[in-house]
């Protein structure tokens, strides 16, 4: 994804050196990650934030995850202020769209929004990793992955930040269920994913240092978007 | 015919040096060695010296090793933790227990920890820093209990208490609204050990479980996992392959021996 910033390859330490010191991103990373199911979505990200450079944290709770106001869940990491920043422009859109049409703007809408956003800023990218969850027009979960310029397809389970690779291969196993035969698809209960999530983030937490703390849950379905919060190691 | 033999020149060769600098010009960069970050600490107390250490080994942002040892063994009296480069720690630690093993072979005498300082410094000083060793040295010997910090270029310090690593500014808040001259054993254990899990907590470079050395006269104590300030946390569910999970393609069997006549055997 980091071949996508210009800037990184102009502002290195050695232009630093010679005058120009200024970079504009900062990576607070933190891991997202979003399994969609039947007749639900379930989203979960990590609660640290971290500075960049250097072992500091900054703060061991600063939620990464946006309810939206038309029930979808927005999961950022990278660059915090970036995530900010487009959930700002996203909800302001959301808004527009209300007034303009009388009615909330539909998950697979928001997608396609949220790309062309991000490929607003095609040569100055959001530094940010998203992920969008919700429910689409017939009622089936949903999770929408992105790159940081708006690339982006809908899929079963997808994780993505610091630990998103520690992440992703144990959803392929556990909710693709992708073998040598080919895909054994089985429908997955609330709980089940529920409990792969929790997994997920306690596994990625031992390896990743950058993410701990507490893990939030946001688990989307019809009658609206719950919130679970757990422990993560601290250290 | 007179052959004239080159005698060769003392010191170090950095004919690849300049190699490795164009290398790097042109996108080849040199792999990179472990480093560590690391809460490593030392105080003096009534009649002796604790040390301690976290056991988290990084290689950028990964845990590389959730319980890693950092505590080496210089002599049967003389401890030192290692922070900066694992391999160099390792290394350095080893030549100088080995060093210091002859040098008591041959005086027949206890070692001194100035003899260990010295032989780290006057080594690592050769090096000019390229060696990325940071230590904190304790021991006691004939002249009491000595703790010691030493810096990769061979620069050292002697203080009574000392913490180094990237979670030192973290332990050293604690030596520093805390400690107190003339300790006794445990009071300065526990202070190590709060000291070891600021470091765990508040950098991210340090983790998991605090390994403590107690040097006294006469007697040296290594505890590994004294504590284990966070648990882990027990999965929710159970991921084990139910059998008959694994395809089988095909199947063939083939027998190695053949069997033609003999009596049971006596598995009495």
């Amino acid at each position: 994804m980091d071949s996508f910033l210009p800037v990184q390859v102009s502002w290195t330490p050695q232009t630093a050196a010679s005058g120009s010191d200024f970079y504009p991103y900062t990576n607070n990373a933190g891991t997202v990650a979003g399994i969609s199911g039947g007749d639900f979505c379930v989203m979960a990200a990590d609660t640290r934030q971290s500075f960049g450079v250097g072992y500091l944290i900054n703060t061991r709770y600063q939620p990464k995850m946006f309810k939206l106001s038309n029930g979808s869940v927005l999961g950022t990491s990278g660059f915090y202020a970036d995530g900010l920043t487009l959930i700002k422009r996203i909800n302001q859109r959301l808004e527009w769209y209300k007034h303009a049409h009388d009615k909330e703007m539909s998950t697979p809408a928001l997608a396609q929004l949220l790309s062309i956003t991000l490929y607003s800023k095609r040569f100055f990218p959001y530094y940010a990793r998203v992920l969008l969850g919700g429910l689409d027009l017939e009622g089936h979960g949903v999770v929408y992955g992105y790159d940081s310029i708006g690339s982006y397809e809908p899929c079963l389970a997808r994780a993505t930040g610091s630990g998103g690779s520690l992440i992703q291969p144990f959803l392929d196993n556990q909710i693709y269920r992708k073998t040598p035969l080919g895909i054994l698809q089985a429908p997955h209960t609330l709980d089940q994913v529920k409990a792969v999530m929790r997994d997920s983030f306690t596994s990625a937490t031992e390896r990743d240092i950058q993410t701990g703390d507490y893990l939030e849950l946001f688990i989307i379905t019809a009658q609206g978007v719950d919130v679970e919060k757990y422990d993560l190691r601290k250290d | 015919m007179v052959s004239r033999v080159d005698v060769p020149k003392g010191g170090f060769n950095f004919d690849n040096y300049q190699r490795n600098l164009i290398l790097q010009e042109k996108g080849f960069s040199l792999p990179k060695p472990t480093k560590t970050g690391t809460t490593i600490v030392g105080t003096k107390f009534k009649n002796g010296v604790v040390l301690g250490a976290d056991t988290r080994a990084t290689g950028d942002t990964t845990v590389m090793d959730k319980n890693c040892f950092k505590i080496h063994y210089l002599a049967p009296n003389i401890y030192g933790c290692g922070a900066g480069t694992a391999a160099d720690t390792d290394k350095i630690t080893k030549m100088v227990a080995s060093q210091l093993e002859l040098h008591r072979l041959a005086t027949g005498r206890e070692s001194r920890v100035a003899t260990a300082l010295t032989a780290l410094t006057q080594f690592l000083f050769r090096y000019q820093g390229h060696l990325g060793a940071a230590l904190v040295l304790g021991g006691v010997d004939v002249d009491g209990p000595h703790l010691f910090s030493v810096s990769p270029h061979g620069s050292t310090d002697k203080l009574p208490y000392l913490c180094q690593g990237s979670g030192s500014l973290a332990a050293i808040s604690i030596f520093e609204s805390q400690w107190r001259e003339n300790m006794e054993r445990d009071e300065a254990i526990e202070l190590v050990k709060e000291a070891i899990k600021a470091g765990i907590f508040n950098d991210m470079g340090s983790g998991s479980s605090v390994d403590v050395a107690v040097i006294e006269k006469g007697r040296a104590e290594v505890c590994r996992g004294m504590e284990v300030p966070y648990p882990t946390i027990q999965k929710v569910d159970s991921y084990k392959f139910k059998p008959g999970t694994t395809a089988i393609l095909s199947e063939s069997f083939r027998n190695f021996v053949t069997i033609t006549e003999g009596d049971a055997m006596d598995i009495s």
